[in-house]
């Protein structure tokens, strides 16, 4: 079963692995985007981390819907609302129950990927987070690991597509060519739920 | 770059903005700019926001005739809701307010997320998009065409109608008029560098330019070699008028990107002049100068409104903030 602290440092090191990858995330943003995604997110995680020291909710849910209100009213862009949303939506979706199921999560992330969608208007196939989202969801019935597996080469698989929703797509045809940053960004977000998993 | 630390250039400048302008009032910590005299006694509020970096769009274009306040982002990052809530809050004097959005996906969610919100605590909002640029493919398959140069225009035209006391409906109509009648098309000579960056958003080498750019140092559509000032104007305004179609006289801002001087601004425009007089398209107003920038990008933007008398008459109406002032 996952408790509130397994939700803790899924967001600690979500944080840690932005950080470190806060400059590749900005550099594949660079040429069809606005060079930003990376800084962006670091100043959400940063202060998602600060928010989990002072407050300490004592559930998975209200560790999730804290992290995904600070990331509403911080980031800005289309990353903020986005990322906020899907964090909020999931930590809704678990409760208030102190410990949930590896289960219980695949399907609460299910409904946070669904509201990421509804507000984006993005699909599958689109270039965009939910490329790397979808197929992690769905692999989560497997394991953690199978997860951030998915998560990766959807994100790779971004590459060839020509982007359709978000910056990158007003760029047109010479989006092709470069993997999609969104998707590269929550790809790191589910392989830092494997980590904390210890998978 | 002229700045001490990337992580504080918007603060630094919303400092200096403040010591610049008494007339405002600028929350550094929250980033928000307010008409010092808001809320004004039965006016409608006009809250706009967008990313930092295009300078003097919006917080220059605070105050009397203009925006009632304004919610500066991060550089190329839209603001966050809490802003746009705390701003709203500070104008709305019971007559609602208008939110003026540019249609980038950032903007459109976040100022989404704040009209809930504002409505929850009591204050009647509307939004009006502004989505000019014809160099961008308006489908359902696409993010839609960006907000640009035609922001400058709805924000003065709703603003004076604002200050006429016109109701939230009507001045919702008139900004909507505005941009409905907008278009725009940009073109760089260089890409700009993002301060968190430091060196150039993309690359484009000397003797290429970029048809098609938007504000925010993405590519454009289309790389070309080296044109000049005549030929620039001729595919801007093809580019604006064959989707626009003007039947009435227009107002022309002919906008540099930044890093572009007054002396070529100056130059293109004579040769917008001359292709709009070779296309029979009557000018009404023009406007040449720096206004919605891309930091340090080089190049410009042609934006035409087509204007009826109303327009043109709020348009003319005085003036006074930071980045426009004129008929006080």
């Amino acid at each position: 079963m996952l408790d509130a602290d397994f939700f803790r440092r899924w967001m600690t090191v979500t944080a840690a692995s932005v950080d470190r990858e806060a400059e590749r995330l900005t550099a594949l943003d660079s040429p069809i985007g606005d060079a930003d995604h990376g800084s962006n997110l670091q100043r959400g995680f940063t202060a998602v981390t600060a928010a989990l020291e002072k407050e300490t909710p004592d559930t998975p849910g209200g560790v999730l819907t804290l992290a995904g209100r600070q990331l509403i009213s911080t980031v800005g862009g289309a990353s903020g609302p986005l990322y906020g949303t899907l964090l909020r939506r999931t930590g809704k979706a678990l409760g208030d129950a102190a410990e949930v199921s590896a289960d219980q999560l695949a399907q609460a992330l299910r409904a946070g990927v669904d509201a990421v969608m509804t507000l984006g208007g993005a699909t599958p196939g689109d270039a965009t987070m939910i490329d790397a989202l979808v197929p992690a969801v769905d692999a989560l019935g497997t394991s953690f690991s199978a997860a951030r597996t998915a998560a990766e080469e959807g994100a790779v698989a971004t590459t060839p597509m020509q982007a359709r929703k978000g910056r990158a797509s007003y760029v047109g045809e010479r989006s092709i060519g470069h993997q999609d940053p969104g998707a590269t960004s929550s790809a790191l977000l589910v392989a830092a739920l494997a980590e904390a998993a210890g998978e | 770059m002229l700045i001490n630390v990337p992580e504080t250039v918007v603060a630094d400048a919303l400092r200096g903005l403040a010591a610049a302008h008494p007339e405002l009032t600028v929350d550094v910590e929250n980033r928000v700019i307010v008409r010092r005299d808001a809320p004004v006694a039965g006016k409608v509020g006009l809250v706009s926001g967008g990313g930092s970096g295009h300078e003097p769009l919006h917080g220059g274009f605070v105050g009397p005739g203009m925006l009632s306040a304004a919610c500066p982002g991060e550089v190329f990052t839209s603001p966050v809701p809490d802003q746009m809530l705390r701003a709203a809050a500070a104008v709305d004097s019971g007559a609602g307010v208008l939110f003026i959005v540019k249609n980038y996906t950032g903007d459109v969610l976040n100022f989404d997320m704040a009209a809930e919100l504002a409505e929850d605590e009591g204050i009647q909002v509307a939004k009006v998009l502004v989505n000019d640029d014809v160099a961008v493919t308006d489908s359902l398959y696409t993010a839609g065409r960006r907000g640009t140069g035609a922001t400058l225009f709805v924000e003065k035209i709703a603003g004076a109608a604002a200050d006429e006391g016109m109701p939230l409906q009507r001045v919702e109509a008139i900004a909507r008029q505005v941009n409905e009648n907008s278009r725009s098309f940009g073109i760089a000579l260089s890409a700009c560098s993002t301060p968190a960056k430091g060196s150039p958003t993309f690359d484009l080498p000397p003797g290429e330019l970029e048809l098609g750019i938007g504000i925010h140092g993405e590519p454009g559509r289309e790389r070309r070699a080296m044109m000049t000032s005549g030929e620039i104007a001729e595919a801007a305004v093809e580019a604006v008028v064959e989707d626009l179609r003007p039947r009435n006289p227009v107002l022309v801002l002919v906008n540099g990107m930044g890093a572009t001087p007054l002396l070529e601004l100056y130059g293109f425009n004579a040769e917008v002049h001359r292709v709009l007089a070779a296309r029979g398209v009557p000018v009404a107003r023009v406007l040449v100068g720096n206004y919605v920038t891309s930091l340090d990008m080089a190049g410009a933007s042609l934006t035409l409104c087509q204007a009826d008398e109303e327009l043109l008459r709020l348009y003319d109406a005085p003036v006074k903030t930071p980045g426009l002032r004129w008929g006080v």
